[in-house]
C-alpha cells in the first residue's frame, strides 16, 4: 500500500518534519513493514508560463519545431524551442527553467538547438511524472487550471508530495486504505486520528431495484452481504481530474483515466471500499447479482471475452452478465466521455468467492485484493456518498435520491477475553485498564467484568475472531519490546538419534577422506531419471515444474552428481570426488484419490494412516562420484586416476566403519559399465551399486570416459548397524604368516575364493588379504593366479609353522573342491 | 711346535702396540672388520698370547693375568671406539643422501569438505540439543494436510495456488513439495508425548527462479516448543540464547508484529549482528510467534491446557549474512571451491 503523505495528513496529524521514511519507521512498529518511498523527483525552478507567440520552423529532418516566446514572470520572456504542436498562443504551460532537474537526473540548462538557444523546456505530463501522456505538452487549461504566470508549478500540481509504501499482511485488509493506515499511524505515534467516514453523511436513497440472489453460497457463505447503489445524473465525464487528485493517485500507484474512474479509485484508496461506476443509460432492467451460469460469457473492461464459471459472482441485467462482481466491470456498460448518468455500486462480496474468481480468470485487481482480505461492511454507504459528493464537486454531477441499500451483513460476534489470558500468552502482566484502553483504541467495544472483558471487534477487523487475536492486538499496540525474556527449561533430551549420529559420522568420514559435499536440486528429466533406474520404483512427477521437461523428482542421486561434475569440469575443475546425501522419491504403490480431512481438529487414526500412506517413500541415499585424478601428480609420485576401485573401496570402508558386512558382487546394473560394476548387499538385501558408469552415459553427459560412482541406501545401511559392538579378545602370542598362490579359472571372483579360505582355514586364521592377481606367463589363457597373505595366531600358545601350514592346506583343499583351484608350483 | 711366548709387561705392550697400529690404520668400517682377526679376534697375536696364560706356573699367573686383562680392555675399547666412529660417519653420509625438500612433500590423502549449509544446520542443531531439545525430520514431498490444512492455511489461502508451491501429479493426491519445515512440527506433535521441544531443519521448496537471493530449493530450521505455561517471554529467551551462541555475546534480538497463519501473536525476528561486515547492524532473520490454537487442535493438543511457541529462519540467508556469502548461486551450483574454502569450520 502506497500512502501519499498529504493524504495521510488529512486524517492523522503529522509532524512538520515528516518524511516517507519517518512514516515507515513508525508504521513498522505496529506491523506494517516498510517497502520503500516514492516521489516525483522534481526540482525547480519549474513555473507556469504563457505562450506569447511562436514561429513554426520546418527542419531538414522533416520535423517542424516551434520557436516560442514564453512569459514566465514579470517582464521575463524566454525563447524556448518546442517539438510539440498541440498548443496555441495564450496557453498556460509548465516551463522547466535552466537549473531544474527532472526524474532520471535530467538536468535542464539553456542549450543550443535547431539554430536557437532554448532557455528551458515546455514540459509534457510524462516528463513531469504525472501520467504517461506524451502526445504533446501539458496545457494547464486541459486540467481546468488557469493560474498566474510565474506560479510555482510543483505546488500548483502538488508534485512536491511523496508516498510511503508499506507491506500489508493478509490479516489486515483494512490497511489497504488511507483510513486504515492513518489509524495505525495514530496507534504507533499517539497522533490524533479523524476517521474519514466521519466527514461523510450518507443520505436515504431508494427506488432502484437490485435483485440479490444468494442461493448458492460457497463453503456456506453467501456471495453478497451488502449492496449499495446511487444514481448521479448530468455528469461531465470529460471534466478534468483535479491536479491534487491526479497527484495522489499517481503516487499511490494508479494511472489517471478519467474523472469518473479516478474518483472511484480515489475513494477506494481512501476508504478501502471498491467502487464500480456503470453508464446508467446502458443498463437494462433486471439489475442484480447472482452466480454465473455455466455457458455464460462476459466481455470485461480489458476487452477479453471470459467464459464464466458457475462459482463466479456476476452483476447482471436482463441482457445477461454485465460485470464480474468485485473483480472487473463489463465492457457493455462502461463509462465513456459521453456518459452523463451514472450508477455507483459499493458492495461487499465474499472474499473466498472473489479470490477464486480472480485466480480463475487471472485478474488480480485492486478491488479483488481488498475483497479477498475483507472490506468493512459498514463503509459501503459512506463510500458511495463520498463518490457522489466528489462527482458533484468535480464533474458537475447531481445527486439523486434514486438508489438502493441491501444489507445482510453480520455484526461481529462478541469475544470473551479472560482477565489473565493476555499475560498467559505474552508473559507481560498488563494492567486491566491498559487492555481496555488498547482494545477501545483499535475500535473494539469493550465491557469489563471481574473475570475479563466482553469484546466486540470493529466492523473493519474480520480477522479478530478469537481471544488469541485480541492478545496480538494488545501486545502489538503496547509494543513487543514490553515482553520480557525467559529461557524455558526443556525436559532432559535424548540427544541425536542413532540415524542422525550415523549420518554425521558418514558425512565427516567422506569429507575427511577426500570427498566434497554438493547439494543438488532434486528435479530431473524423464531421461535422466532412467539412467540408473535400478530400484524398480516409479518416479514422482510435478504438476507445475519450473521447466516443463524437468518435471520428475529424482529416483537416484547420481544424475544430479553427473550434472554437478559437468558444471565443475566446465570451470576447469577436472579432478573431482563429490558426494551428496539426500532423499530420493519413489511413487507410492497406491495412488487413490485423497480427501483431505479438516485442519481444525485432529483427524481420525484411519484418516491419518491414509494421509501417511499417500506420501511417497523417500529413502535417504548417499551418492558419490569420482572423475579425473584421485591423487594428482606430485613430487616423486605419479597421479592416481579415479576408478571403480575408489567406489568399491569406499563401500568397503563404510561397511568397516559401521560394523556392517557389505557384500560386493559383480553385477551389470543399468547405467553402469558392464564389466566394472558391483551390486552391494547387506544380508542378501540390495543396498546399492558401485563401479564405473557406462562410457556411453559419460559421453552423453560430456564427461571423460572413466567416471566412478557409488550409491547406497543409508536408511537400510543404518538399520543394519548393530546397537552395540561386542569386543573380541586380542591375542598376543606370536603369529605365523603364510603366502598362498592358487591357480584357478579366470571367471571365479576373488571374493568367493577369499570367503572359501576364511570359512575353511579354521579358527587360527586371523587375517587374509588378496595381494595379487597374476595372468599370463606360463598360465593358460583362461587361468589366473591369486595370491593371498594369511596370518595365523593361536589364543594360548606360539604357533608352529607346521600348524600354520596345516591350516593353509585345509584352505587349499576347500578352494580346490569349490573352484578346482590348485596350488601354484 | 709353537713359539715360546713370554708374558711380560714389554711383550704385552708390544702386541698391544702392534694391534693398535692396525686398528688405527683401518680407514673404514669394512677395513676395521677385516682387521679383527689380526688384532683382537681369534688367531690374533694377542689371542695367542692370552691362550698361554693357563700354562704359566701358578706363581706367575696373577701378574700375567692382570697384564692380559688390561691389554684386552685397551684393545676392545680402541676397536669399538674406532667402530663407533666409522658407524657415525657412515650414518651421517646415509642421512645426507636421504635428505628431501620437506616443503615439497606430496599430499598422500586429499581432504574433502562438508557443504557449509550442512555444517550450519549441525551447528544450530547442537545449540538446541544442548538445551535438551531433539531434532525432528520429515518427508520433503508432503501431504497438503500436513503442509497447509493442519497449519491453519485455509483451503483458499493464496499459497495453495500454483504460483508458489510445487504440486505433485496427480493433484487429486494432494501432495506438495513442502514449502516450509512446519509440517514436521505437526508430525512431531502427533507422534511425540507432551511436552515437545523439537528443532526441525531441512530442505524446502518454492517456485522461485534462481537468482542472487532466491532459489527454488533451500533450507530452513524451525523450532517448536509446546508445554504448559509457555509465553512469548520463553520465545524471546530462547531466541536470545540462540542468537548469542550464533553471533556472539553482544547479539540481541528484536520482534516486530507480523502475520503467519500458524502463529498468533506473530512476529518478524531481527537479530543484532555484532560481527556484520561493514559494522554491527540489525538483520532480518526469520519469523516466530505463539502457536495458533487451531494448529494445536489439528495435532490433538488441547490449547486450553498447553501453549507453544515456534520460530523459523532460512539457513541460506543466515549463511549469507553470517559468512558474507554474496550470491545464492554459490550455494547451489556444486562448485567444489565453495565448500572447500570453509574446510570444516564455519
Amino acid at each position: 500500500m502506497r500512502v501519499p503523505l498529504s493524504w495521510l495528513g488529512e486524517y492523522v496529524s503529522l509532524p512538520s518534519t515528516v518524511t516517507a521514511e519517518s512514516v515507515m519507521a513508525e508504521l513498522v512498529k505496529v506491523g506494517l513493514e516498510e517497502e520503500g518511498s516514492h516521489s516525483y523527483n522534481l526540482n525547480g525552478p519549474i513555473v507556469v508560463g504563457e505562450v506569447l507567440e511562436f514561429v513554426e520552423e520546418p527542419q531538414t529532418n522533416g520535423k517542424t519545431v516551434r520557436w516560442c516566446q514564453v512569459l514566465v514572470g514579470k517582464d521575463d520572456v524566454r525563447g524556448i524551442v518546442c517539438g510539440a504542436r498541440n498548443f496555441e498562443v495564450g496557453d498556460k504551460v509548465v516551463v522547466t527553467l535552466p537549473g531544474a532537474v527532472l526524474p532520471g537526473d535530467f538536468k535542464i540548462a539553456a542549450r543550443s538547438t535547431y539554430g536557437h538557444t532554448s532557455d528551458g523546456m515546455i514540459a509534457s505530463a510524462r516528463e513531469l511524472g504525472i501520467s504517461d501522456d506524451h502526445e504533446g505538452i501539458l496545457r494547464l487549461k486541459s486540467i481546468g487550471l488557469d493560474p498566474e504566470v510565474g506560479t510555482d508549478a510543483l505546488e500548483l500540481l502538488h508534485l512536491g508530495d511523496s508516498a510511503a509504501e508499506v507491506n500489508v499482511t493478509p490479516d489486515r485488509g483494512y490497511c489497504f486504505s488511507i483510513r486504515g493506515i492513518a489509524r495505525e499511524y495514530s496507534h504507533a505515534t499517539g497522533a490524533s486520528f479523524t476517521d474519514p467516514v466521519s466527514r461523510v453523511i450518507p443520505v436515504e436513497t431508494s427506488g432502484f431495484e437490485v435483485q440479490v440472489d444468494n442461493s448458492e453460497p460457497i463453503r456456506g457463505v453467501p456471495g453478497v452481504t451488502k449492496f449499495v447503489t446511487r444514481v448521479v445524473r448530468g455528469v461531465d465525464a470529460s471534466a478534468p481530474t483535479p491536479a491534487w487528485m491526479m497527484s495522489r493517485l499517481k503516487l499511490a500507484g494508479m494511472r489517471s483515466i478519467s474523472v469518473v474512474v479516478d474518483i472511484t479509485n480515489y475513494v477506494m484508496l481512501e476508504l478501502g471500499q471498491p467502487i464500480h461506476a456503470y453508464d446508467y443509460s446502458k443498463l437494462q432492467s433486471g439489475f442484480g447479482v447472482r452466480r454465473a451460469k455455466a455457458s455464460e460469457i462476459l466481455e470485461t473492461l480489458d476487452g477479453n471475452e471470459r467464459k464464466l464459471h458457475p462459482e463466479d459472482l456476476v452483476i447482471v441485467d436482463s441482457s445477461g452478465p454485465i460485470g464480474l462482481a468485485g473483480v472487473m466491470g463489463g465492457a457493455s456498460t462502461e463509462v465513456s466521455a459521453q456518459t452523463t448518468d451514472l450508477l455507483i455500486e459499493a458492495a461487499n462480496f465474499d472474499g473466498v468467492s472473489i479470490s477464486r474468481t480472480a485466480r480463475r480468470h487471472k485478474l488480480p485487481s485492486e478491488a479483488a485484493k481488498r475483497f479477498e482480505r475483507g472490506v468493512d461492511p459498514k463503509v459501503a454507504e459512506f463510500a458511495a456518498a463520498r463518490v457522489v459528493a466528489l462527482l458533484e464537486e468535480f464533474a458537475s454531477g447531481a445527486a439523486e435520491s434514486l438508489g438502493s441499500i441491501f444489507d445482510e451483513s453480520i455484526e461481529p460476534a462478541s469475544i470473551f477475553l479472560p482477565a489473565e489470558f493476555a499475560a498467559s500468552l505474552t508473559g507481560v502482566n498488563y494492567a486491566a485498564e491498559d487492555i481496555q484502553v488498547t482494545l477501545v483504541k483499535i475500535g473494539c467495544q469493550v465491557k469489563s467484568s471481574s473475570d475479563g472483558f466482553e469484546v466486540v471487534p470493529p466492523s473493519w477487523r474480520p480477522d479478530l475472531t478469537h481471544k488469541t487475536d485480541l492478545v496480538e492486538e494488545i501486545a502489538r499496540i503496547l509494543g513487543y519490546d514490553e515482553i520480557p525474556s525467559r529461557l524455558p527449561v526443556a525436559p532432559p533430551g535424548r540427544g541425536l538419534t542413532k540415524k542422525q549420529k550415523l549420518r554425521r559420522l558418514v558425512a565427516n568420514y567422506l569429507a575427511s577422506s577426500g570427498q566434497v559435499e554438493v547439494l543438488n536440486y532434486p528435479f530431473l528429466t524423464k531421461e535422466q531419471n532412467e539412467y540408473f533406474s535400478n530400484s524398480g520404483s516409479a518416479s514422482v512427477k510435478l504438476a507445475n515444474p519450473m521447466q516443463e521437461e524437468v518435471n520428475q523428482l529424482r529416483l537416484s542421486l547420481l544424475p544430479g552428481l553427473l550434472e554437478a561434475a559437468k558444471r565443475n569440469l566446465s570451470r576447469t575443475l577436472v579432478d573431482l570426488s563429490i558426494y551428496e546425501m539426500g532423499l530420493v522419491f519413489q511413487a507410492p504403490v497406491s495412488a487413490d484419490r485423497v480427501n483431505l480431512p479438516s485442519g481444525t481438529e485432529k483427524p481420525s487414526d484411519s484418516d491419518l494412516a491414509k494421509l501417511q500412506a499417500s506420501v511417497p517413500i523417500q529413502p535417504l541415499m548417499l551418492g558419490v562420484l569420482f572423475v579425473g585424478d584421485r591423487v594428482g601428480q606430485q613430487v616423486g609420485r605419479k597421479s592416481i586416476r579415479a576408478s571403480y576401485a575408489d567406489a568399491i573401496s569406499l563401500a568397503r570402508n563404510l561397511g568397516q566403519m559401521l560394523s556392517v558386512d557389505i557384500v560386493i558382487e559383480q553385477s551389470e546394473p543399468r547405467g553402469f559399465h558392464p564389466g566394472r560394476s558391483a551390486v552391494l548387499k547387506v544380508k542378501d538385501q540390495v543396498i546399492g551399486f558401485a563401479g564405473e558408469i557406462h562410457p556411453e552415459l559419460a559421453r552423453l553427459n560430456d564427461l571423460p570416459r572413466q567416471v566412478a560412482v557409488l550409491e547406497i541406501n543409508l536408511d537400510v545401511l543404518f538399520e543394519n548397524v548393530p546397537e552395540t559392538v561386542v569386543a573380541a579378545d586380542i591375542y598376543t602370542y606370536p603369529a605365523a604368516t603364510q603366502d598362498l598362490s592358487m591357480v584357478l579359472d579366470i571367471a571365479i571372483p576373488a571374493a568367493q575364493v577369499l570367503a572359501a579360505i576364511k570359512e575353511s582355514a579354521g579358527e587360527l586364521l586371523e587375517e587374509v588379504v588378496l595381494v595379487d592377481d597374476f595372468r599370463g606367463g606360463n598360465l593358460e589363457n583362461n587361468q589366473k593366479s591369486l595370491t593371498f597373505a594369511l596370518r595365523f595366531r593361536a589364543a594360548d600358545r606360539t604357533l608352529t609353522q607346521s600348524e600354520a601350514s596345516q591350516a593353509r592346506d585345509q584352505a587349499v583343499a576347500e578352494a580346490n573342491r569349490r573352484f578346482g583351484a590348485t596350488l601354484r608350483a | 711346535m709353537s713359539e715360546k711366548i713370554e708374558i711380560t709387561a714389554s711383550s704385552v705392550a708390544a702386541v698391544v702396540s702392534d694391534a693398535l697400529k692396525i686398528i688405527k690404520s683401518a680407514q673404514d668400517l669394512a677395513a676395521l672388520k677385516s682387521a679383527k682377526p689380526a688384532t683382537i679376534g681369534d688367531g690374533s697375536p694377542f689371542a695367542a698370547m692370552s691362550a698361554k696364560l693357563g700354562k704359566l706356573p701358578a706363581a706367575d699367573k696373577a701378574t700375567a693375568g692382570k697384564l692380559i686383562t688390561e691389554a684386552r680392555a685397551t684393545l676392545n675399547t680402541a676397536f669399538s671406539e674406532r667402530e663407533a666412529h666409522f658407524y657415525q660417519l657412515e650414518q651421517a653420509a646415509k642421512l645426507e643422501t636421504e635428505r628431501v625438500d620437506i616443503t615439497a612433500a606430496p599430499i598422500t590423502q586429499p581432504i574433502g569438505a562438508r557443504h557449509p549449509l550442512s555444517l550450519l544446520q549441525e551447528e544450530i542443531a547442537d545449540v538446541f540439543v544442548g538445551m535438551g531439545w531433539e531434532i525432528a525430520e520429515g518427508p520433503e514431498v508432503e501431504s497438503e494436510w500436513f503442509n497447509f490444512d493442519s497449519l491453519n492455511f485455509d483451503a483458499d489461502h493464496p499459497a495453495r495456488a500454483m504460483q508458489d508451491t510445487f504440486f505433485v501429479e496427480p493433484t487429486e493426491m494432494h501432495l506438495v513439495m513442502r514449502t516450509h519445515t512446519s509440517p514436521v512440527q505437526v508430525r512431531s506433535l502427533l507422534e511425540r508425548d507432551l511436552p515437545v521441544y523439537v528443532l526441525c531443519p531441512g530442505r524446502v521448496f518454492r517456485t522461485d527462479e534462481l537468482d542472487a537471493t532466491h532459489t527454488p530449493v533451500f533450507h530452513q530450521v524451525e523450532g517448536l516448543a509446546v508445554d504448559k505455561g509457555l509465553t512469548m517471554a520463553d520465545l524471546k529467551g530462547t531466541l536470545e540464547h540462540f542468537a548469542r551462541i550464533m553471533f556472539g555475546p553482544e547479539a540481541k534480538i528484536r520482534l516486530r508484529p507480523s502475520f503467519f497463519p500458524f502463529t498468533e501473536p506473530s512476529a518478524e525476528l531481527d537479530v543484532w549482528h555484532p560481527g556484520a561486515k561493514g559494522g554491527a547492524r540489525w538483520v532480518e532473520w526469520g519469523g516466530c510467534g505463539m502457536v495458533n490454537p487451531n494448529v494445536l487442535r489439528a495435532a490433538g493438543v488441547d490449547p486450553e491446557i498447553y501453549t507453544g511457541f515456534a520460530f523459523g529462519m532460512g539457513i541460506e540467508r543466515t549463511l549469507m549474512f553470517r559468512n558474507d556469502v554474496k550470491d545464492m548461486h554459490d550455494m547451489v551450483e556444486a562448485d567444489i571451491r565453495f565448500s572447500k574454502q570453509f574446510g570444516g569450520v564455519l
